[in-house]
């Protein structure tokens, strides 16, 4: 749990310095975003004067939230502790339940960023949530599963061979994770001031220790679908339950590998391509939805595929 | 000897609702009638409990000398009418605690008192009767009861029109299940329902008497295309009777369909479970995106039912397919999913009610529109119904979460099935049912963000007060069930195994033997979940973040006006409005689902006249099915008005006709 915590201002670092030398600038340190949320910390916290309890709860519930979640992907080991506790879909619904807050505490103040956050928040959740179900359903259908631990072991079996949904599954899982994590082309990150912002526009009202916490559990989100990506399509060099501890350095070097290839790969999609239109956003989201439900199909419809 | 005192339960309800005529008028008498009715409910309540739990001579039956004079009414208590019969009483007894409260607040209180208990009265004789004719007469007096409820406030014209289409859809539904026990009863006439079960059918009778079941339970409960009087007249009655309207009575539909589908029509086949599912399906879909444009909460929440019902649906659906197919353990788990979801339904849609209503005797107001900024001025009302919003939403850990993913875990099942329409229909139901869960996400963002957040959108927003003890107690405890069913999900599922042992002829796993209170669906192998510790974990990260942060983090505060950019206003109407919160989805989904169309009118620079958007909603349903139907009824009204003004003789031409035309069809019939 601690090291998910650790590693994610790290990898939103490594990914806005790979972006920065994509553009040949210097970019900022690696540590930077530690920096950062210590800076916020130390600040103190400006509050407007509507917000209510719930503006000042939320913050907390949406990092507990998505840390239970990030906590429960497996990152180089697959054994872990509560994997039981809950499965893939129970993921999916605590990242719903962090989102559910992060739009309720966009509209709370009353203002008309917050709204437009919280509006388009909400409309891009409706593709990207039974999109992830549907990856989810594809998964569980081949693995026989829905626990993670459970379908990561199974993806590393010699059992699971190349297949169609899988593949389907994969670009769709892709799609979804950038969507939810509010990179180009669905929203810009970096931005602050531009209309087509979605993200940023609903924690616009935040300051100090709260805004730390809201930029800290976007961070673990990153990681949460980088691990969840690289676990249940590239499951190589996951440490088994039971193996022994001289393994365990060698599994957290792959882990990191992987880390930092997903990260540079985001950056380099990123560099590569423009942001789109808001109502652009459906017929990307859309795409990945269709997929999904296709690799559903598929498994539906043949055993092999 | 639960059935006794259910039965005496009955009896004294019935009795308050005469006697509320005398006394319902004074204060005293309206506390005197919910008190009671509390109590009674509450003591019906633990006896179907007890009898669900096996303790007790659980399986009794009585029979009773009223009724049609040969065949008298019967009574029988098994496991599906205990456990209907305790959703009934929990949510009687939950309401009569809120109304104790929101009563005070009735205009014309003789016009609700008599008919509540009379209400709660039906509904326990449906669930309780065993033979057709007792279920026919309870089902219209429940209905005929609720229609006075609805008719309450009857000086509004739109509430005469909605009991005026609840009416004929009522008695829509009552024709279709009188043919449904009629077509079981077959040519012996037989009534009970021993009898029935006992009967053989061949091929046609199960295919006429699912498709009469859908049409007058599915009336009842509000499956898509039926549900036209439901957003009408759930909303147009009392905020306590809506709940119990929305939160109970629907369930009642889905204990009928039940018990003549699952019980009494013998073996389904295949393709009447895909039919049930995709119903389902589509029922939940439309329900939820007609939910999401409306601006009116008590309407928002009552096709926010029409979703959930839907959900209930598929988890029938694919219980009947499962059950053709002889897989028992799916069937049972399918079906406990639907229950469950039933269940936990009643209690998190009774909760939303009562905050609607607790929001309308604050404010007067149920238009979103004119809400805003409740969190500050009513903040317990504000948790209990974020509470409520968070179980209707399927967030974890919450009860809501735990029904909707044993039925996603039935789906993952169903591969299993031979059959290829099923292998297409489910996969697509399945996106159907993780479309309809993220929409009621935002439904609720929307009901909560507008209503209870921001700042006032009116004076009656800003004038609002907390409301009374009972109302709060009554939303409190619905909200602690609403998170012990989610943390401890195991219990409820183990009371059901004898629903389903019965039904079905299979069971979930013991959930009390598995450590830890976790649930699984089939087997430990598979997968499980545990709210227990998903609450645990999230509670304790929380804390520690809290912790962590006030220990190392500065800890000032300062209050300023809110930053929005740069730009802040302090008008109101510029935050977001609840049409321009679900404008994207509208401009999305909208439009192939209601014909949604935006008008811009923009006068040019210079002029001052305001800029008007105009938005224009169409009803298909209602366009395409009912107007036409409504239109050819009237039509052959007219025409047939001129029978009424004949000479004698035609009169007589006429009677002697019919005569001569029955003797025929008695003649080609032998």
């Amino acid at each position: 749990m601690l090291l998910v915590l650790l590693l994610a201002p790290l990898l939103t670092g490594f990914v806005r310095k790979v972006k920065a030398r994509l553009t040949r600038r210097r970019g900022p340190p690696l540590l930077q975003p530690y920096r950062d949320l210590a800076r916020l910390l130390k600040k103190e916290v400006v509050l407007a004067e509507d917000a209510s309890w719930l503006f000042r709860v939320a913050p907390y519930l949406i990092f507990a939230a998505t840390w239970v979640a990030a906590a429960l992907v497996p990152t180089f080991a697959s054994g872990l502790m509560f994997s039981w506790s809950a499965d893939l879909i129970a993921i999916t619904a605590l990242l719903g339940s962090a989102r559910f807050f992060l739009a309720l505490a966009g509209m709370d103040v009353g203002t008309a960023f917050g709204g437009i956050g919280s509006s388009r928040e909400v409309m891009i959740a409706t593709f990207a949530e039974p999109a992830m179900l549907m990856i989810v359903f594809t998964l569980a259908l081949i693995a026989g599963s829905t626990e993670l631990s459970g379908v990561a072991a199974f993806m590393q079996s010699p059992q699971v061979g190349l297949r169609v949904s899988l593949a389907l599954a994969l670009v769709a899982l892709v799609m979804v994770a950038i969507a939810e994590n509010g990179r180009i082309p669905v929203d810009n990150p970096a931005t602050h001031l531009e209309l087509t912002m979605v993200h940023e526009a609903m924690v616009l009202e935040y300051s100090g220790r709260h805004l730390a916490m809201i930029e800290l559990s976007a961070m673990l989100k990153l990681l949460l679908y980088i691990s969840l990506i690289a676990c249940l399509f590239a499951p190589w060099g996951l440490a088994a339950p039971g193996a022994e501890a001289a393994l365990y350095p060698a599994a957290l070097l792959i882990y990191a590998g992987k880390l930092g290839a997903g990260g540079a790969l985001l950056a380099l999609f990123e560099t590569s391509i423009a942001k789109m239109r808001v109502f652009r956003v459906p017929d990307f989201l859309g795409a990945a939805l269709m997929l999904g439900l296709l690799a559903v199909l598929l498994r539906f419809v043949s055993r092999g595929m | 000897m639960p059935l006794p005192i259910i039965l005496s339960a009955v009896g004294f309800l019935l009795f308050l609702a005469g006697s509320a005529i005398l006394i319902g008028r004074s204060r005293l008498g309206m506390a005197i009638i919910y008190g009671f009715s509390f109590v009674t409910c509450l003591a019906a309540g633990t006896a179907a409990l007890l009898a669900l739990a096996g303790q007790g001579d659980g399986m009794a039956e009585i029979t009773l000398p009223v009724g049609l004079p040969w065949i008298g009414a019967h009574f029988r208590l098994d496991a599906l009418s205990a456990f209907f019969l305790l959703v009934i009483h929990l949510g009687g007894a939950l309401t009569s605690l809120y109304a104790l409260g929101y009563g005070r607040h009735e205009g014309e209180p003789l016009r609700v008192l008599p008919f509540y208990p009379a209400f709660l009265a039906g509904m326990t004789l449906v669930a309780a009767a065993a033979d057709a004719f007792t279920f026919l007469v309870s089902w219209e007096f429940m209905s005929l009861a609720s229609w006075a409820l609805v008719m309450a406030h009857h000086r509004a014209e739109e509430n005469r029109r909605a009991g005026l289409i609840y009416l004929i859809m009522a008695s829509f539904g009552t024709l279709c299940l009188l043919l449904a026990f009629g077509l079981l009863a077959g040519p012996d006439g037989l009534y009970v329902f021993d009898a029935m079960r006992a009967a053989h059918q061949g091929q046609t009778v199960p295919a006429l008497v699912l498709a009469l079941a859908l049409l007058g339970a599915g009336s009842k409960a509000g499956l898509v295309p039926l549900h036209v009087w439901l957003p009408l007249a759930h909303p147009a009655a009392p905020s306590h009777v809506s709940a119990l309207m929305s939160g109970v009575m629907t369930k009642v539909a889905v204990y009928g369909f039940i018990r003549i589908i699952f019980d009494l029509a013998g073996l389904p086949n295949w393709w009447s479970g895909g039919i049930v599912l995709t119903i389902g399906g589509a029922t939940a879909v439309f329900g939820v995106l007609s939910a999401l444009m409306q601006r009116d909460l008590k309407r928002l929440l009552a096709f926010s039912t029409v979703e959930n019902i839907g959900i209930v649906f598929i988890g029938l659906g694919l219980a009947m397919a499962f059950r053709a197919n002889g897989v028992a353990w799916g069937a049972a788990l399918a079906l406990t999913g639907a229950l469950l979801h039933a269940f936990n339904h009643s209690v998190f849609k009774s909760l939303l009610f009562f905050g609607a209503g607790a929001v309308l005797t604050a404010t007067g107001e149920r238009d979103l529109g004119k809400l805003g900024g409740l969190i500050r001025f009513m903040p317990v009302t504000a948790f209990a119904f974020l509470v409520g919003c968070t179980a209707i939403s399927a967030l974890p850990p919450l009860n809501g979460f735990v029904s909707e993913w044993i039925i996603l875990q039935a789906i993952l099942l169903s591969p299993e099935l031979p059959q290829w329409g099923l292998k297409l229909a489910i996969p697509a139901v399945g996106a159907l049912l993780a479309l309809a869960a993220a929409f009621a996400a935002v439904c609720f963002v929307k009901a909560f963000g507008i209503g209870f957040l921001g700042r006032p959108r009116s004076e009656a927003a800003k004038q609002a007060q907390e409301t009374d003890r009972f109302s709060l107690a009554a939303m409190l405890i619905c909200a602690l069930i609403c998170c012990l069913a989610g943390i401890l999900p195991g219990l409820l599922i183990d009371l059901l195994s004898a629903v389903t042992g019965a039904l079905v002829g299979g069971r979930m796993p013991v959930q009390a033997d598995i450590p830890w209170l976790s649930i699984v669906p089939i087997g430990a192998s598979r997968s499980s979940y545990n709210g227990l510790l998903v609450l645990v974990f999230i509670a304790i990260s929380a804390s520690l973040a809290a912790f962590a942060i006030h220990r190392l983090a500065s800890k000032a505060l300062r209050r300023a006006p809110p930053w929005d950019c740069g730009f802040p206003n302090s008008d109101p109407v510029t935050q977001y409005s609840a049409d321009g919160f679900i404008q994207p989805i509208r401009r999305i989904y909208g439009v192939s689902a209601f014909r949604a169309r935006e008008e811009v009118s923009m006068p040019p620079p210079g002029d001052s006249r305001p800029a008007i958007l105009r938005v224009e909603i169409h009803d298909r349903i209602w366009e395409s099915l009912y107007q036409p139907a409504i239109a050819a009824v009237s039509f052959l009204a007219d025409r047939l008005n001129r029978l009424q003004f004949l000479t004698i003789r035609r009169y007589l031409t006429l009677v002697f006709l019919a005569l001569v035309a029955l003797l025929m069809v008695l003649a080609l019939w032998q």
